[in-house]
């Protein structure tokens, strides 16, 4: 396939439009001109590095093992992530860090062992990272949402426990709005697909000289993995994050509001 | 007053009681007997400990030290869901949830008939027609009162009133202390906190005063009661 190469030119004319949006925030008061020049400095120096570190990983000569020593960074990364956005919920890490980890593993079964893809690095690393990355972004939203829905319906909660409900059935209605405000973009994207915005994965085969077509029942089917695993893991991680607001004698813990 | 060594063992016994939070004693070393019967008002300035010794009773919050007995039972044997079904909860601000006012009574007791509902609205005061209306649209009055029919439809030995007024008006306030007067001669004893020494007075047949986490004895309690007021008394 004809290689889209840029290079380090085309790169630093990219760089017009970061002044772009740093001239924007200067003009408008919004004091985004540091934090704009700061996400832009940390993209390039990170990728650059996964760059280096995936043409290691990816070398055909390489063996697959290092792919999924990558996939058992992300995952470890991803819960890192889900507890350092939950402070208030004791146990966040490890709930996270085995939903991702038990998801990955189902999910990465399926596509490999159905054979939709070759177990090559290629495909392990960015099909895994396309994954963990969409449901670790959901899960910090279901993550952050029950904690304030507990917290700010704290009354209402008390008032079902106080009539003998238990923890699970009195925080019932309040997960299950914190769980479908964390799906429903996944669920919005998927419908918008195409009409409005090309995904990555396809965005990027398209640009690489793939066949449109071809691109297009690879983004399908990764789309539907990431759809199953953003539900499983948001779901998984969001009961198990309200189990630990409660006490096993059925009472709610504190929940400090943050400062 | 209501906290005597040799009271009758039905109904609440504090022995002891601590509760400490976040380094903060809310309770310290809290013994009384809560009368089984008529309305026992727990009367105290703000932050007296009075909602925790209520929240104590039901188990949204835990004793840090000593035990608390109803019926002769340390509650914390018991199965905390089976405990707050037999003991009642209102709270200050009325807790009513999305939905219509049966939808409401039903969170209590699901398989509750429309007489058994009808029953409840009649006990709290309210009319059955009340049972079609969105909870959300009612007066602050009406919405404490279905929170009592709700609580009335498990079927509670004790009743537990934790302010139960001070979020209503004039008006409301009154007949919610009717309806606690009601219920108590009905036979089911009210616990009501309040730091309304007025309200106490005029409400009450047994009346608890605290300061600071602790529960004050019979003589400084009835000058709060004779100065109507928390200031230390001149005596």
């Amino acid at each position: 396939m004809p290689a889209t190469d840029i290079g380090w030119t085309g790169l630093a004319a990219s760089l017009v439009l970061v002044v772009v949006a740093i001239a924007l925030s200067w003009w408008q008061g919004l004091r985004l001109e540091g934090p704009i020049a700061w996400a832009s400095l940390r993209a390039a120096v990170q990728l650059v590095l996964v760059g280096w570190a995936l043409k290691l990983v990816l070398d055909p000569n390489a063996s697959v093992a290092w792919a999924f020593a990558w996939v058992v960074g992300m995952i470890v990364f991803a819960a890192v992530t889900v507890r350092r956005r939950a402070p208030e919920v004791p146990g966040a890490f490890p709930i996270a860090l085995v939903a991702t980890a038990a998801v990955s593993v189902v999910s990465l079964g399926v596509i490999f062992g159905l054979g939709i893809f070759p177990v090559e690095g290629r495909t392990v690393v960015p099909l895994a990272g396309m994954m963990i990355g969409n449901s670790m972004t959901a899960t910090v939203v279901a993550a952050r949402r029950v904690v304030e829905e507990l917290r700010d319906k704290r009354a209402e909660v008390e008032a079902r426990l106080a009539l003998g409900h238990s923890s699970r059935d009195s925080a019932r209605p309040y997960v299950r709005d914190a769980l479908r405000i964390a799906l429903l973009p996944q669920i919005e994207s998927t419908k918008a697909v195409g009409l409005v915005f090309l995904p990555g994965a396809m965005t990027g085969l398209i640009l690489a000289g793939v066949d449109p077509f071809d691109a297009v029942t690879i983004q399908l089917a990764i789309m539907f993995l990431i759809l199953g695993s953003v539900a499983v893991t948001v779901t998984v991680v969001g009961l198990g994050l309200t189990r630990r607001l409660f006490t096993p004698d059925h009472r709610l813990v504190r929940l400090a509001r943050p400062t | 007053m209501g906290h005597h060594a040799d009271a009758p063992s039905a109904g609440f016994r504090f022995e002891h009681v601590s509760c400490v939070v976040d380094a903060t004693t809310i309770l310290d070393d809290v013994s009384v007997v809560l009368a089984h019967e008529g309305v026992t008002a727990v009367a105290g300035p703000s932050g007296a400990g009075k909602s925790t010794l209520l929240r104590l009773c039901n188990r949204l919050e835990v004793a840090t030290s000593g035990r608390i007995l109803l019926d002769g039972d340390d509650i914390a044997d018991l199965d905390p869901l089976t405990l707050r079904r037999r003991v009642g909860m209102v709270f200050q601000r009325p807790v009513v949830f999305a939905g219509t006012v049966r939808e409401n009574l039903l969170i209590a007791h699901p398989r509750a008939d429309d007489a058994a509902l009808a029953a409840a609205m009649g006990r709290a005061g309210l009319e059955a027609s009340f049972l079609d209306r969105r909870a959300d649209d009612l007066s602050g009055g009406e919405a404490q009162r279905s929170c009592v029919a709700r609580a009335l439809l498990t079927d509670p030995e004790v009743l537990l009133m934790d302010e139960p007024t001070s979020a209503l008006d004039v008006d409301a306030r009154q007949t919610i202390e009717h309806l606690a007067r009601d219920l108590a001669d009905q036979g089911i004893p009210v616990v009501w906190v309040t730091h309304d020494l007025d309200q106490a007075e005029r409400l009450t047949d047994h009346t608890i005063v605290m300061m600071a986490g602790r529960i004050v004895d019979d003589e400084a309690a009835a000058s709060y009661l004779a100065a109507r007021s928390f200031e230390e008394p001149d005596t």
